[in-house]
């Protein structure tokens, strides 16, 4: 009766062959591109060493919470985000869709920044991008058209350099997916992860050493006390975080799903978060001295460069830097290197989050399921963006999926998990059976009412933004069929995608342990404290 | 650099790099439980091809 007993007629479900796998794949996963371009720039515009305050609140209030509701959502209930949810409650299987066609949505764009990482890591052996790198990323590398100008909005005029990259990141995560978790995902983790903190490393020393450095790093760790009372400043921090930790989009359900059921959760999470926010701190330290190396070559302050965070930093400032440093092709090599570890460990992670709902629902062997979704996905892919209106689709549907999509996609989670169907007591419950960390009843007020109260007021503040000035500047038309469209196809796809009937019966299934449990044994006890 | 700017650079290490270096000698020091509720086996044939049992 119990799911260990089930009937079963089909391979039983992949794992991860351990607890440092588990925990590389998902720091492989939580460090991603916003790392490295996002986190030092947010921080620096938001307070500075200040900023430490309001984002270590929000990563223990809001981040790690929501990173266990999601391993304890995937482990309990033994699928990926459509299965999990359904299992919560029949209905709920459509947000679990949600969650797949967000990360559906993402993976088609972050293939390509991705792919332009592996361009640049190639370019910077000979630092091609000359002295004016604005000019050559958007002219000579992206071509990007004119639009607005003479140029339409939406070209299907392909650029080799980014179409042939995109191929390749895509062949690659086929390759990985269809060797399946332990073989393909669980081994490219504990390849490239150790890589990348290597990398990454030697790359944050070196830049300590160039001359500026420290005139970067005042800039940096100066507090601005006085962020502390801007509300803008608090809801950065929860942006940051949040963003940052890959939660509430299905990557977290789907990989605790392929932990063995007697697996510990809590402690791993916690190594999970700390190191996402410590290689966070090492990109803040790394990029802000190689920023006060550029104001000095410059001489000018920190304050007056620009770009300084996004797919700007990367690819236009960071080869300005590259090009003015002693070694410099090292320093690029390095610093795209690790760009593309950290894009390709995250992307792996989203893809796999689609694969494993159709895998699931549909009766798909992997290999099938891989194919045919890295397919679809990679045309799509090299249609919307390794064309010279890519960078315009990217930024608008990126700004979409994430702002409105995923933000959404936890408001949705916290409200009917937590206060529609109240299963939190039987999640925390959960979480303490199976893990050496105790969670206390502290996590009832973060999941249920600090994390949707603000990503709420996030929500609703973006909104707005979004519908008083035109994003970017924008044409209104475009952005109503490629921004708010996106939010169509995120609807309608997760309806969509639910109304299939299941090839193998969901709902026969009994979590394990039983909650309430019937025999109060020592464990059981314990896990109840 | 200035006196703030060098506190601020070593509180956000001793928090963040402590926290970590703290879970992962917590996560060491206790690996995995040694008691369980009943029952939680997996089915450990990944690999071993379609299964059909009795009903």
């Amino acid at each position: 009766m119990s799911a260990n007993s089930t009937n079963v007629t089909h391979p039983p479900r992949e794992q991860f062959t351990g607890q440092v796998g588990f925990i590389l794949a998902a720091i492989g996963s939580a460090v991603g591109l916003g790392n490295i371009w996002r986190f030092p720039g947010v921080a620096y515009d938001n307070g500075g060493g200040a900023f430490l305050v309001p984002y270590l609140i929000a990563l223990l209030t809001a981040g790690i919470p929501i990173l266990f509701l999601d391993y304890a959502l995937g482990h309990r209930f033994r699928g990926g985000a459509p299965l999990a949810f359904r299992r919560v409650k029949k209905w709920l299987e459509t947000l679990g869709w949600f969650q797949v066609m967000i990360c559906f949505v993402i993976a088609i764009y972050y293939a390509a920044v991705v792919a332009w990482a592996l361009s640049f890591f190639v370019y910077s052996f000979n630092l091609r991008w000359g002295d004016d790198t604005a000019g050559f990323f958007v002219g000579e590398y992206l071509q990007l058209a004119d639009v607005g100008g003479e140029d339409p909005w939406f070209t299907l005029e392909f650029v080799p350099s980014v179409l042939i990259p995109l191929v390749l990141v895509w062949i690659a995560t086929i390759v990985v997916l269809a060797a399946g978790v332990a073989k393909g995902i669980q081994r490219a983790n504990v390849i490239f992860i150790p890589l990348l903190v290597l990398a990454f490393g030697a790359l944050v020393v070196y830049s300590l050493f160039l001359d500026g450095a420290v005139d970067g790093l005042n800039a940096f760790f100066t507090p601005d006390w006085s962020a502390l009372t801007d509300a803008d400043v608090w809801i950065a921090a929860y942006g940051q975080i949040f963003f940052s930790l890959s939660v509430a989009f299905g990557i977290m359900i789907t990989y605790s799903s392929y932990r063995q059921r007697r697996a510990n959760l809590t402690s791993p999470g916690l190594v999970v978060a700390f190191s996402n926010s410590g290689f966070e701190i090492l990109a803040g330290i790394g990029v802000f001295s190689a920023l006060g190396f550029l104001a000095q070559q410059q001489a000018v302050t920190i304050g007056e460069l620009e770009g300084l965070t996004g797919p700007i930093l990367s690819f236009v400032t960071f080869p300005a830097i590259l090009s003015q440093m002693p070694a410099g092709q090292i320093f690029g090599a390095l610093f795209f290197g690790s760009l593309v570890i950290a894009g390709f460990t995250s992307l792996i992670s989203i893809v796999q989050v689609v694969s494993a709902g159709i895998q699931e629902k549909f009766g798909l062997s992997r290999t099938a399921a891989t194919i045919g979704l890295g397919l679809v996905a990679g045309v799509l892919s090299v249609v919307g963006f390794s064309t010279t209106t890519g960078l315009v689709a990217l930024d608008t549907i990126d700004n979409w999926a994430n702002n409105i999509g995923i933000v959404a996609s936890a408001i949705l989670m916290c409200i009917f998990v937590v206060w529609v169907y109240r299963r939190a007591p039987e999640l925390r419950y959960h979480l303490n059976a199976v893990s050496t960390g105790a969670v206390g009843s502290w996590w009832y007020l973060c999941v249920g009412a600090i994390v949707p109260a603000i990503l709420t007021v996030m929500l609703v503040q973006r909104i707005l933004n979004l519908l008083a000035e035109p994003y970017e500047g924008y044409d209104t038309t475009y952005l109503l069929i490629v921004g708010w469209g996106t939010v169509v196809v995120l609807v309608v796809g997760a309806i969509l995608l639910t109304l299939p009937r299941w090839r193998r019966d969901p709902d026969a299934f009994t979590p394990w342990p039983q909650y309430p449990a019937l025999v109060e044994s020592a464990a059981t006890k314990e896990a109840r404290r | 650099m200035t006196v703030t700017a060098v506190i601020m650079l070593i509180v956000a290490l001793l928090v963040v790099w402590g926290g970590l270096i703290a879970s992962i000698m917590w996560l060491r020091k206790n690996p995995e439980r040694t008691t369980y509720p009943e029952g939680g086996f997996d089915d450990r044939r990944e690999g071993a091809g379609i299964v059909e049992r009795d009903t």
